[in-house]
């Protein structure tokens, strides 16, 4: 049985230590410091710590604001109001100031599950993604969620760092080196090229030793990078195989799914599937129950990639 | 006419100037906001010549008090208000909204020094003000070498939701470095605020969230100075809520919504500088 962890968890011991190492960061709350734990973060640096209460936008503005005054400001929310919500305030004054405020984006894609569609970021990405000098940054556990925040301390302009809520299967047994545009290559294969983000990395590894038990060679990257995207790693790895399978608990339009095909468009185009959100909202439910009715799982990206190979080979 | 003891006549003569320069400006790019501009010059000018902390041969000094205009369609007035007191030549003016120039049609701070905060979208300047306010704070409000933030807002703007987000939010940091200065000019794009969305008593509304509100004539010196005095030493986060006529200063604009964003034609503007002229001269 994998070691199960949050990552936000992870998210906040990055922030923690990056407080540590950095006297000038400092964490804004509008009150979710429970559901991520950031009493620990107050606990450890009060006079560094600001509770805002609901407001956002305020919250994105306020940070601005901090960061014009020397600060290195982390600012958190449900992914749904961090990105959607204070979505102007992030593009009109931080991102076109070029500023350093450090947006985490939590209880990201289904982990919110119970609660619902509201709740329920598929966007965030997308909505991230489009935003001049943004680094949109999406760990796939803990221990690389805490790697992103360390990251996202370190990056001189805006940068969005998505993670989910619930205990997700640790595929790190130690923090792993994150860069701007990287990737992490789990697999080589010549036969199909699997590219998935947070919660779907793994799920592109289980479907990667699917395919292998029928004699398919994948290779499989963790794209925690979504901008900027690793282009070099993916097209290297696309050229030879016969189609890419993009798989993110996100939108397919603008995701990781458009980030992936962009990229692939211009450079070495491949036939492509989506195992993403197909224009839809989610609904109340635990988050691997929703992943599955959505078909987010591994079998379906295995099923994608087999239907890939037998259209190349038909030529359909 | 100005009130209080003070001679505001090198003040004044400035005020004229940078209205004048500042419906040039609009002239030459043939579009921008005259109406907001001229109403808000005597706070810009009291601010930058008379109150604010700042070095402009040395922009980016640290200790300088900041300046954020929230109601950035007004940046007329206040680029004028930045080359006059010497951040750039006034002859730059001309190059308002023109391509490569670094008079953007709303603020843009990685462009043009003097600029502590690029503004635009309603609203959002307030929010950094108060980050901003917060970031610089050193101790105590009252001590003197705390730098201030000094942040304009529009009436009309103070429709945005998010602006009472900040209001409470300075609140309750009792963030007593931040003073606002709203141009209660009473008129939005639209036409009259009163009749679009009335706002009651702003004092009591600003004084409800936790806010230290003074009221001033906004084309008055003396009556800014006063206001402004009280507002840096009350020890909580302060607004002046300053009375000011859109289009102040031109008559045949002021008052009219619609030179909230018309740019006068030559004949009209040659008119306009006639009267602003009289205003150059010392009585």
């Amino acid at each position: 049985m994998a070691l199960m962890r949050a990552a936000k968890d992870g998210w906040m011991d990055g922030v923690i230590a990056a407080a540590g190492a950095d006297p000038r960061v400092v964490l804004l709350d509008a009150d979710i410091s429970r559901s991520v734990g950031a009493g620990r973060f107050a606990d450890a640096f009060p006079s560094r710590y600001f509770q805002l209460g609901i407001c956002e936008q305020d919250m994105v503005g306020h940070a601005a604001g901090l960061a014009l005054a020397g600060r290195v400001p982390f600012v958190e929310s449900y992914a749904v109001f961090a990105a959607g919500r204070a979505w102007e305030q992030i593009r009109t004054t931080v991102c076109h100031m070029g500023l350093g405020v450090k947006i985490g984006g939590a209880h990201a894609g289904l982990s919110a599950g119970p609660d619902g569609a509201t709740h329920q970021a598929l966007e965030d990405i997308e909505l991230m993604r489009v935003l001049p000098g943004m680094t949109v940054l999406v760990p796939s556990d803990a221990p690389q969620a805490e790697a992103c925040a360390l990251l996202a301390a370190r990056l001189d302009g805006p940068c969005y760092v998505r993670f989910g809520r619930n205990p997700v299967p640790v595929l790190h047994e130690t923090v792993p080196e994150v860069v701007p545009g990287g990737a992490e290559v789990l697999e080589t294969g010549e036969d199909v090229l699997l590219i998935g983000a947070g919660v779907m990395a793994g799920a592109c590894a289980e479907a990667g030793r699917i395919l292998a038990g029928s004699g398919v060679r994948a290779s499989v990257v963790n794209a925690y990078s979504i901008k900027p995207l690793a282009g070099e790693i993916i097209c290297s790895l696309a050229r030879g195989c016969g189609g890419v399978v993009v798989a993110c608990d996100c939108q397919r339009t603008g995701g990781l799914f458009g980030a992936v095909a962009e990229a692939l468009a211009v450079r070495c185009p491949r036939l492509m599937a989506s195992v993403c959100v197909e224009d839809r909202f989610g609904a109340s439910g635990d988050p691997a129950g929703l992943l599955a009715s959505l078909g987010l799982t591994a079998e379906r990206i295995a099923l994608e990639a087999n239907a890939l190979l037998n259209r190349r080979r038909t030529g359909d | 006419m100005d009130q209080g003891s003070g001679d505001f006549r090198d003040l004044q003569s400035i005020a004229a100037t940078v209205r004048m320069d500042a419906l040039r400006s609009i002239c030459s790019a043939g579009s921008g906001h005259p109406g907001g501009s001229l109403s808000c010059v005597e706070i810009l000018v009291h601010l930058y010549f008379a109150r604010m902390r700042i070095r402009p041969d040395e922009p980016e000094w640290s200790g300088r008090d900041r300046f954020v205009l929230s109601k950035g369609h007004a940046c007329p007035a206040l680029y004028a208000v930045l080359a006059r007191r010497g951040y750039f030549d006034p002859a730059e003016l001309s190059t308002l909204r023109a391509p490569g120039s670094r008079l953007q049609g709303h603020p843009d701070m990685r462009l043009l020094p003097g600029l502590d905060c690029s503004t635009g979208s309603l609203g959002q300047g307030f929010s950094v003000a108060a980050g901003l306010a917060r970031g610089l704070a050193c101790g105590p409000a009252s001590q003197p070498s705390c730098p201030r933030v000094y942040c304009l807002l529009g009436d009309g703007e103070l429709q945005e939701g998010c602006i009472w987000e900040t209001a409470a939010t300075a609140a309750a940091a009792r963030l007593s470095n931040l003073v606002a200065v709203v141009d209660c000019n009473g008129l939005q794009l639209e036409g009259p605020i009163d009749g679009i969305k009335p706002v009651g008593s702003l004092s009591r509304r600003w004084l409800e969230f936790g806010w230290h509100p003074l009221e001033a004539d906004g084309h008055s010196f003396g009556s800014l100075e006063a206001a402004l005095d009280e507002a840096c030493s009350c020890g909580l986060p302060s607004v002046v809520l300053a009375r000011t006529v859109k289009g102040k200063g031109v008559s045949f604009m002021e008052g009219i919504a619609e030179w909230h964003g018309r740019c006068p034609g030559p004949e009209e503007l040659r008119d306009a500088l006639r009267e602003l002229e009289k205003g150059l001269r010392w009585p």
